[in-house]
């Protein structure tokens, strides 16, 4: 009991998560029709599934230091795996229960890992890259010729209602579907985590570093690559089984370029260097990637703009940038930047604001205009062939972006401030 | 042997289009140390570019005009954005040129729709300049070899006999050196990454009518270049040459040789039926597998020589 208390205290926020999660897609229950929002359990369960992805993902290159450009690979082949094994138990070839399915995907991913890696680790930073996107490329020419495993253009279609739960549910309905996602979302986000305290984790991140140190106390550098890779495509493999379960079509777009972009993405823009970091990086991209998506033609330029950004400004991520207010916060400071954040919001917004306008102009002129769309603001309809707009989106943008930059200079100089008084007022305690 | 003959011309012509695009990656790369994953997007943009130009002036200010433009734009983003990453390390570098490469490609679609742009081969040119047994050889395609092959002739010369030359060598090998003896560094790096993106560029004029100007043209080129790069050797600019025509070879020739692993077996005495394992793969004929092939020459050598033809070096 103390040992309960004791971890609860210490660890809350993961119950606390959880419990959120399933929470969550109340807040757009159907009351009138008593159902779910259909679209909003997928969608909260494609952040979950790509959660594990970006994590897997992150092994690499947060705990290594490997820059895969193909990790959608295992996540496919993971997926196919799950797919051919749920047409299995279906067909009645072997009695597997629904909820141990992930599992098939995450064993799949362990083996193509295994011998993927075996070649990819020979190799480390700028031609591992290479080389893992030669592979990605490979495999996802792959899938469009051998229509024996993958089924060619048309890929695998598969049925989740199986009828061999060991918990007596049936699967039919989203919702089931999502507390599996939740389940398996937190299974896997806790053995990754465990997963870097253990001796490989450590030694993943020394051979990151130093990789000449890491051999002279007697590690191989590459069979630690080797190692964490192979355990990286189990947990893809895992996300790639729960692909299978919630769309119950697999395809070679699970394995395309663009889906290990996304995992990238993610686990960029959250914040590589803690182990958090990508779920945050998760939530926002596939958000944007739905959200956004439906609203804009040129979605990418957004997210590509976002990425560009966080690189050259942000390296660490979102994480990075929370974790940098923590000496304010030490010192109670933290209150003394909502002034100044609030003052940098409004020209921040008119930036982006005149940003979207020209971006979304341009693509109605050509993308738009050929599928026969019209821009709209309101009840306005907007011309791109009038210089008006134009002009209006460039003049907002202009005045935006000098705007924020002497706001940004006033933030820097305030910061600058409470973190010089940080470092002299907080002593070790 | 007509086939022979007409497909090792064409496997030229492919070849030296590659090591257009590798040599200004692999030059990029050997000084500064950065993979440029944007290398085949302004190989597109110069295509785009050429294609623009093209319509309103003419193909021959296209030639130069499409070059300097992607110059320009590697130049920017040298100065205002590698060099700010810089400072995070070299992978920081690369997934900010990752990040230009999406940018490029959506900003492409947008700018010229996502349909093929009907970029086509100059009317000047556009004539079979001669016969081999009965098939006849395209004026533009020799016109091809000729300004990829004064390209790396200019190169060469270029690195190895002007002052320029000398200075990037010397940058390249002990930049702080170079740097104490007054020469301006950080711009020797701007021009080599703005040389490199041009070549890019003038890859994709000559490259663009050539092959199709689409907006998933970069999707389609970039791996095959890094396949070049990885099968060359990292940092090697000779078995960059050699593992170009080696690749364009490879691809040019699968195409035209319509046999199976199957085939072979025959040979063999072996008769493949549809009950053997793997018989998918046994029986699929060599140009559908064609596109493979790059990837697959890719493996054999990192299984067997990780380093390339004659890398030097490890990453």
């Amino acid at each position: 009991m103390k040992v309960v208390v004791h971890l609860l205290r210490r660890h809350w926020l993961w119950p606390a998560a959880i419990v959120a999660a399933l929470l969550l897609p109340f807040a757009f229950f159907d009351w009138a029709h008593g159902h779910h929002s259909g679209f909003v359990l997928v969608l909260l369960s494609q952040i979950g599934l790509m959660t594990i992805f970006a994590l897997s993902y992150n092994m690499l290159m947060g705990q290594s230091g490997l820059l895969s450009f193909g990790h959608a690979s295992l996540f496919g082949l993971g997926s196919y795996c799950a797919a051919h094994a749920m047409n299995a138990v279906k067909a009645g070839t072997f009695w597997l229960p629904t909820e141990l399915i992930p599992l098939v995907g995450g064993l799949g991913g362990l083996g193509f890992g295994i011998l993927l890696g075996y070649l990819a680790t020979k190799q480390r930073a700028t031609a591992f890259a290479m080389i893992t996107m030669g592979m990605g490329e490979l495999i996802a020419a792959c899938a469009l010729m051998f229509k024996g495993f993958f089924g060619g253009e048309d890929g695998i279609t598969t049925d989740r209602v199986l009828g061999t739960s060991i918990l007596g549910v049936s699967y039919s309905a989203p919702w089931q579907v999502y507390c599996l996602v939740v389940a398996w979302t937190a299974i896997a986000t806790l053995l990754m985590r465990l997963q870097t305290q253990t001796p490989l984790g450590r030694m993943a991140n020394a051979t990151r570093d130093n990789f000449e140190r890491a051999q002279f106390v007697g590690y191989d550098p590459r069979m630690v690559r080797f190692r964490q890779f192979a355990a990286s495509g189990f947990f893809a493999g895992i996300a790639g089984g729960l692909y299978a379960l919630v769309y119950q079509i697999v395809t070679f777009d699970t394995m395309s370029a663009d889906t290990s972009a996304a995992a990238l993405l993610a686990a960029y823009i959250g914040g590589s260097g803690s182990f958090y970091g990508p779920i945050l990086g998760t939530i926002l991209v596939v958000l944007l990637q739905s959200g956004v998506s439906l609203l804009s033609n040129a979605w990418m330029l957004y997210v590509g703009a976002l990425f560009v950004i966080m690189v050259m400004f942000a390296p660490g991520g979102l994480a990075g940038l929370i974790s940098r207010h923590e000496p304010i916060r030490r010192i109670g400071r933290l209150r003394a930047l909502l002034i100044p954040y609030l003052r940098l919001l409004f020209p921040g917004f008119i930036t982006v604001a005149g940003t979207v306008i020209l971006v979304e102009l341009t693509s109605f002129a050509t993308i738009g205009s050929a599928e026969g769309q019209h821009l709209q603001i309101g009840a306005r309809s907007i011309d791109p062939a009038n210089g008006m707009p134009w002009l209006t989106g460039a003049v907002v943008l202009v005045v935006g972006g000098v705007w924020l930059r002497r706001e940004a200079r006033n933030f820097g100089v305030r910061w600058n401030m409470l973190i010089e008084d940080a470092k002299t007022k907080w002593t070790r305690p | 042997m007509e086939v022979f003959v007409v497909t090792l011309l064409n496997g030229l012509v492919y070849g030296m289009l590659l090591f257009m695009l590798a040599s200004g990656l692999t030059l990029i790369f050997s000084m500064m140390g950065v993979l440029n994953f944007a290398h085949a997007s302004f190989y597109m943009l110069g295509a785009y570019f050429a294609y623009s130009v093209s319509t309103h002036i003419g193909f021959w200010p296209a030639l130069v005009v499409a070059p300097v433009l992607c110059g320009l734009i590697g130049a920017a983003i040298e100065m205002y954005g590698l060099r700010r990453a810089h400072r995070n390390g070299h992978v920081a570098e690369l997934l900010l040129t990752f990040g230009i490469a999406l940018i490029i490609g959506t900003a492409v679609e947008m700018g010229w729709g996502m349909m093929p742009a009907p970029y086509r081969v100059p009317s000047l040119l556009d004539f079979p300049l001669f016969a081999i047994y009965g098939t006849q050889f395209p004026a533009y395609r020799a016109f091809m070899l000729l300004i990829s092959g004064a390209m790396f002739g200019a190169i060469w010369a270029g690195l190895k006999y002007t002052r320029l030359g000398l200075i990037i060598q010397a940058a390249l090998s002990h930049p702080d050196m170079a740097s104490a003896l007054g020469h301006n560094v950080p711009r020797v790096f701007t021009f080599v990454f703005a040389a490199g993106t041009a070549l890019a560029g003038l890859a994709g004029v000559i490259g663009g009518n050539y092959q199709v100007t689409e907006p998933d043209m970069a999707v389609a080129m970039g791996p095959v270049v890094f396949v070049v790069v990885v099968v060359g050797g990292l940092g090697s600019l000779t078995g960059c040459f050699i593992a170009s025509l080696l690749v364009g070879m490879v691809q040019t020739f699968s195409v035209v040789l319509d046999y199976s692993l199957a085939d072979l077996l025959r040979l063999g005495g072996v008769q493949v039926t549809d009950t053997m394992p793997f018989n998918e793969l046994l029986t699929m004929s060599l140009p559908r597998i064609g596109p493979l092939l790059p990837y697959a020459l890719m493996l054999l050598f990192i299984a067997f020589k990780p380093r390339g033809l004659m890398g030097t070096r490890d990453t």
